[in-house]
């Protein structure tokens, strides 16, 4: 039986170039295109239902790169395997050998592809690996439902909480439950979101103002937020932090 | 804003660790005691003898002095050149009257016939000949200096590009082998003039050309995701200017405004006489967090350098963010003299 293969690549000579080698290993390695797409939106909504076992992925691509797609495939219950493809990029090759993840360069070579595609069909990086190769925070975050991914953008969360073994994430429109440590959220958005509490993260942006919380001592103030109704209380502990990130922002 | 300019001829202490320097010091010290002993002899024989008997002062009294300034070399180059210029000075007369003092001590009868006045005159008056000589040897070497850097500052594209473009090349090779040779005649040219003289300027209409080769390189990658719309009816085909100062304008526009793009994104190039200057406007979509990188600077910093070096003050370059559009255009003397060159490589 074929290797099902998906192809994600902006540039279309190079997607061309992959699907000829991949003609020309087919001896070696019989494989079968099962999809292309141009950037990691459309790819995002594509590999799921195309069964693909090897996704190979362009790095630098449009809207969203390859790591941060395959960091989002990573949820599915059986997600393809990633075999990263770059012309040039010095520092995500570098992440790449730090955290033993396979990748190509352009121009690829047949006996290379052929490698790759062996080797990736044989271990499939997990989040974790993926999430140390990246360089930047995600522009999403995502949830699977019925085999689909549903995308959350950052920018439109108001807060994460953690309640046990899974964060909920609040946007203005609705709730949904993610898997991810809240910690690794904390690191990986520390620019965005801020602590206020041991199981909460809020968005800045969307701090209104604080309330005073009556009768409670461990938590004397409650953060007012942009778009929720909830008031969440901030930790004694926390405190200090937010307040002066607030005051910053207003100045 | 610092320039390349400013530092090639403003003065600097040599760097007292460089072999070279140390080397000069030595030949100039020992050639200048020798000269000295010679004169003060009435023959050969005595002159040899009298030099000797300076040496065992000189030799110890020079090490000292290279050994200290090596050592103080980092702190010395960060003064301002006369002050640099001093504090040599002040540790030359420091050493010599520890020199002095030290011979003093060992072997008073060799001491005698000879003051720390002297000592401290001649060792002063050798190490203001010394810093006069460096000073004038380091002005006669600058314009190498310019020249390396002129050529570090020219040679300098996207590796992405050259393998993208191999790639892009590569996926022709088959399909369509005739516009696969095409491709790569255009990137041969790209190279040629990547690897040209420096300091030459080149005609306006062969800088054009070059666009137009670099264009259709990423026309044959991005398809009809890159827009360029030329306006090129007055441009002045036999206006000189450095070469290469377009191209990574261009190069930036696609890479920060069309690349980042899931769709079409238009770039306008513009060029234009007006009088006895030569206008060139270069816009693309403003996609804000791409336009503040690193590399976006660095290519606008790189011409900014090089149109200076070789027009000074003559030539101006702005960049702005309107209209979701980025725009930078450059301003440059409309020049047509076969024979000018930058001026900084003739100074």
């Amino acid at each position: 039986m074929s290797l099902r293969v998906f192809i994600a690549d902006d540039e279309e000579p190079a997607r061309e170039r992959l699907k000829e080698l991949l003609g020309d290993i087919a001896a070696e390695l019989p494989t079968s295109v099962v999809g292309e797409a141009r950037h990691g939106l459309e790819a995002l909504e594509q590999v799921p239902q195309s069964g693909a076992q090897v996704l190979l992925a362009d790095i630098h691509m449009p809207g969203m790169g390859g790591l941060e797609l395959a960091r989002h495939l990573a949820g599915l219950e059986r997600p393809p395997a990633v075999v990263f493809v770059t012309a040039h990029d010095r520092h995500a090759v570098e992440a790449f050998e730090l955290n033993a993840i396979d990748y190509l360069l352009k121009p690829v070579r047949a006996a290379r592809l052929v490698a790759a595609l062996r080797k990736a069909a044989a271990a499939v990086p997990d989040r974790a690996q993926l999430a140390r190769a990246a360089q930047a925070a995600r522009e999403y975050l995502s949830v699977v439902e019925r085999n689909r991914i549903v995308l959350l953008p950052v920018r439109d969360i108001v807060f994460l909480r953690a309640e046990q073994k899974y964060v909920t994430v609040r946007t203005a429109a609705r709730e949904h439950l993610i898997e991810e440590p809240l910690v690794a959220l904390e690191r990986e958005f520390a620019g965005r979101l801020v602590r206020i509490h041991r199981n909460c993260l809020v968005a800045r942006a969307a701090i209104r103002g604080f309330e005073r919380n009556p009768g409670d001592d461990e938590a004397q103030w409650l953060v007012v937020l942009e778009g929720v109704p909830d008031k969440l209380p901030v930790s004694r502990r926390q405190w200090p932090t937010v307040r002066e990130l607030v005051a910053d922002k207003r100045e | 804003m610092p320039s390349i300019r400013q530092n090639a001829h403003s003065d600097v202490l040599p760097d007292f660790r460089n072999l070279g320097v140390i080397a000069r010091v030595l030949l100039a010290a020992n050639a200048a005691a020798l000269a000295a002993a010679l004169f003060a002899a009435r023959d050969l024989v005595q002159g040899a003898d009298l030099f000797v008997q300076t040496a065992t002062v000189l030799e110890p009294l020079l090490l000292a002095c290279i050994v200290t300034l090596a050592a103080a070399s980092p702190l010395l180059g960060r003064l301002v050149y006369w002050k640099g210029c001093v504090a040599v000075l002040a540790i030359v007369a420091a050493l010599t009257a520890a020199a002095y003092a030290a011979v003093s001590a060992v072997a008073a009868d060799a001491a005698e016939g000879t003051d720390l006045a002297r000592m401290l005159v001649l060792s002063a008056l050798a190490t203001a000949l010394l810093l006069g000589y460096f000073r004038l040897l380091a002005k006669a070497y600058s314009p190498a200096l310019v020249e390396a850097r002129l050529q570090a500052l020219q040679a300098r594209i996207r590796p992405h590009f050259l393998f993208n473009s191999l790639n892009t090349v590569l996926s022709l090779l088959r399909r369509d082998p005739q516009r696969a040779e095409r491709a790569l005649e255009d990137l041969s040219d790209l190279f040629r003039t990547l690897m040209s003289e420096p300091r030459q300027f080149v005609r306006l209409a062969d800088e054009i050309s070059l666009l137009e080769r670099y264009a259709a390189l990423e026309q044959l990658r991005l398809g009809d995701r890159l827009q360029i719309t030329w306006e090129l009816d007055s441009a002045p085909a036999d206006a000189l200017l450095p070469p290469l100062v377009l191209q990574p304008l261009l190069e930036n526009a696609v890479h920060h405004g069309v690349e980042p793009g899931t769709g079409p994104g238009v770039v306008l190039v513009r060029i234009e006489r007006r009088g006895e200057r030569v206008l060139a406007r270069i816009e693309n979509p403003y996609i804000e967090e791409q336009q503040k990188r690193a590399g976006n600077r660095m290519a606008l910093d790189n011409i900014r350098e090089r149109l200076l070096l070789f027009f000074d003050a003559e030539a101006r370059i702005r960049t702005s963010a309107a209209d979701a559009r980025y725009r930078v255009e450059i301003e440059i003397p409309y020049r047509t003299d076969a024979q000018t060159t930058a001026r900084t490589g003739t100074a």
